[in-house]
């Protein structure tokens, strides 16, 4: 099948804005879907499920958040590990003292803790831009984890600052296998997906852009900074937060402040820019590149077998995962996204050079 | 030659006595001019005159320290640009602003966010009544792009247009906001003759069909004695003319700001 539209006309403007205008893109989805839903928890070992695609999918929803605040509304953040860190806190705060609120609402309820504390971090972006910000943000990843560590309410004074989930129960089953745990992930992921790139769509998201394009004249048609700065640390604080209460509830079960420090923030300021700053495509593939390739080196690295010092195995794998960032940095400065859409405008026209 | 059907108005915008300094440098010293509806306004000067800061301080993107303004019949003080927006003031940029991240369309759609009613979570379902106001306001976004004959680059990134097309696009997303004031900064610098004139008959056409007041700061003299209906000149920041074209073209301090004095 090739991947061309010709001959699938538009009538009208809903059609024309439709998520996936072109035909052939609606039935991947639906087909990727379908696997990711049916297939996948089929096939899958527990391992798989349970130490790569829920991570995985967790760092997607983290990499959207970051992505809507950086690639969309363009404040750049080094906060967002401390806003898991709200969200995961939270949610345990949520479910000990609420025990009555179903497990959604719990992360939820994570999510709007997160994007208040978003608001308030996101306050000096008002004043401060691009590098400066991201410092002001950086405070917040320090202040955060402090707070979390050294007040002890937040932990429920457990001596060693973890917090420990609750058993998982959904519609009164309780969620132990991990194909039980990656399908809810990935139902959570998936619908706050879409919302983001609802988001993304609208008036709301073009403010966005409008703002990290050319702020001045954003406000002179009429889009108040203010306002439009604090949402976008809202929601984005939001997804984190959620994508934290998730990392805690359905990944790890035990986690402590010290699990969302700055690397994690690093590393998901990474997957926006590998994947695609302002996409949210972009945003699976970086965290899937960032979170996949190593496990695919370390399979390679297997295959030489016994040649290899394991020691010499792992130091190559960190190499080589270097260069293949730098590598596709500097082929696709833009990211995974802007490779995959070239790559779609090139199929249009194939097998035809012109 | 202006079109002498449409009816020159009442007093629209009437700015008194606006001194306007940055530090130690006066920008604009002591002006007041007085815009009225439907005309077409031209500012013109030497370069540095505070043609752009007189446009700046109009719609709040400056706050002069001396001065008043009037619009509409109302006096504002330290008015947000974002403000002077919901009044119905409009404006292009010299040097072009567009978002260029953002396709044409997108563009011209920011234009109209004042317009949107619903809020970020009605839009994150893209349903109801965020879904028909978005294709609501495609519809009219469809009409700017058909008036400004833009239409084959709707979805092409800005950033990858030719400088002509950007300057169109940046006037459609001033139109989309149905402004009644419109500053446009140079709106025909940079252009060839024949994109100039497109560009004359946009605006002409915006002020006839739309009946849209138009300020315009211009330095092609050819175009200002044709399309405007009144010219305000500016110098080092004082205003030097104030007239009809003719008038003004016969201003001994004007011919003087522009070809110097004999010694």
């Amino acid at each position: 099948m090739f991947y061309r539209e010709c001959g699938q006309f538009k009538s009208g403007y809903a059609a024309d804005q439709a998520i996936f205008p072109i035909l052939q893109d609606k039935i991947a989805m639906g087909v990727l879907l379908a696997v990711a839903f049916i297939v996948v928890p089929l096939v899958a070992t527990e391992y798989w499920l349970g130490s790569i695609l829920i991570p995985f999918l967790i760092l997607s929803l983290a990499a959207i958040g970051l992505n809507i605040l950086t690639g969309y509304a363009g404040q750049l953040s080094l906060g967002s590990a401390a806003f898991m860190a709200v969200g995961a806190f939270a949610a345990y705060n949520f479910a000990l003292r609420l025990p009555m609120l179903p497990l959604v609402v719990d992360f939820i309820l994570a999510g709007v803790v997160a994007a208040a504390v978003g608001i308030l971090f996101g306050l000096p972006s008002l004043r401060i831009k691009g590098f400066y910000l991201a410092v002001a943000t950086l405070a917040a990843q320090f202040f955060i984890t402090w707070g979390l560590t050294r007040f002890g309410w937040f932990s429920n004074n457990s001596a060693s600052g973890v917090i420990t989930a609750p058993r998982i129960m959904m519609f009164g089953y309780e969620l132990t296998s991990a194909s039980s745990r990656y399908l809810l992930t990935l139902s959570i992921v998936a619908v706050f997906a879409l919302l983001a790139k609802n988001m993304v769509r609208s008036q709301i998201g073009r403010a966005w852009m409008a703002i990290r394009d050319m702020d001045i004249a954003a406000e002179v048609i009429g889009i108040k900074m203010l306002q439009t700065k604090l949402l976008a640390f809202a929601v984005s604080s939001f997804y984190c937060g959620v994508a934290g209460a998730l990392w805690a509830f359905l990944y790890l079960g035990t986690v402590d402040a010290q699990a969302f420090d700055l690397n994690r923030s690093f590393e998901i300021l990474f997957m926006i820019i590998i994947g695609g700053v302002g996409s949210i495509l972009g945003s699976f593939l970086g965290a899937a590149f960032i979170v996949l390739l190593p496990i695919f080196l370390n399979v390679v690295a297997g295959l030489f077998g016994s040649s290899l010092h394991a020691d010499t195995a792992s130091h190559f794998e960190v190499m080589i995962f270097g260069a293949l960032i730098i590598f596709f940095l500097i082929v696709e400065p833009h990211g995974l996204a802007r490779l995959w859409q070239i790559t779609k405008e090139k199929l249009r026209l194939w097998p035809f050079p012109h | 030659m202006a079109i002498t059907g449409r009816r020159v108005g009442e007093t629209l915008l009437k700015v008194e006595n606006i001194t306007m300094r940055f530090g130690g440098v006066k920008a604009l010293t002591d002006i007041s001019l007085e815009v009225k509806q439907h005309e077409i306004l031209a500012i013109i000067g030497p370069n540095g005159a505070g043609k752009s800061s007189m446009l700046n301080v109009i719609n709040g993107v400056y706050h002069p320290q001396e001065g008043k303004i009037t619009y509409k019949g109302e006096v504002r003080s330290k008015m947000q640009a974002h403000q002077a927006a919901a009044q119905g003031i409009a404006r292009t940029f010299q040097n072009i602003a567009l978002f260029k991240g953002m396709s044409v369309l997108d563009n011209i759609m920011t234009g109209r966010n004042l317009k949107m009613k619903t809020n970020f979570l009605q839009q994150a379902f893209y349903w109801g009544a965020a879904l028909r106001e978005e294709l609501e306001h495609r519809a009219k976004v469809e009409e700017i792009i058909d008036f400004l004959r833009i239409e084959s680059i709707r979805k092409t990134p800005v950033g990858r247009l030719p400088y002509g097309l950007q300057k169109r696009v940046e006037l459609g997303r001033a139109l989309a906001a149905e402004p009644e004031l419109l500053l446009l900064d140079e709106p025909m610098a940079g252009m060839n003759v024949e994109e100039k004139e497109d560009m004359c008959r946009f605006i002409l056409d915006v002020n006839d069909e739309f009946g849209t007041t138009i300020v315009l700061i211009e330095h092609d003299m050819g175009v200002v004695m044709d399309i405007s209906d009144r010219v305000v000149v500016l110098d080092y920041g004082r205003k030097i003319g104030d007239g009809t074209p003719s008038e003004v073209r016969g201003n001994e301090e004007v011919i003087k700001a522009y070809l110097g004095t004999s010694h």
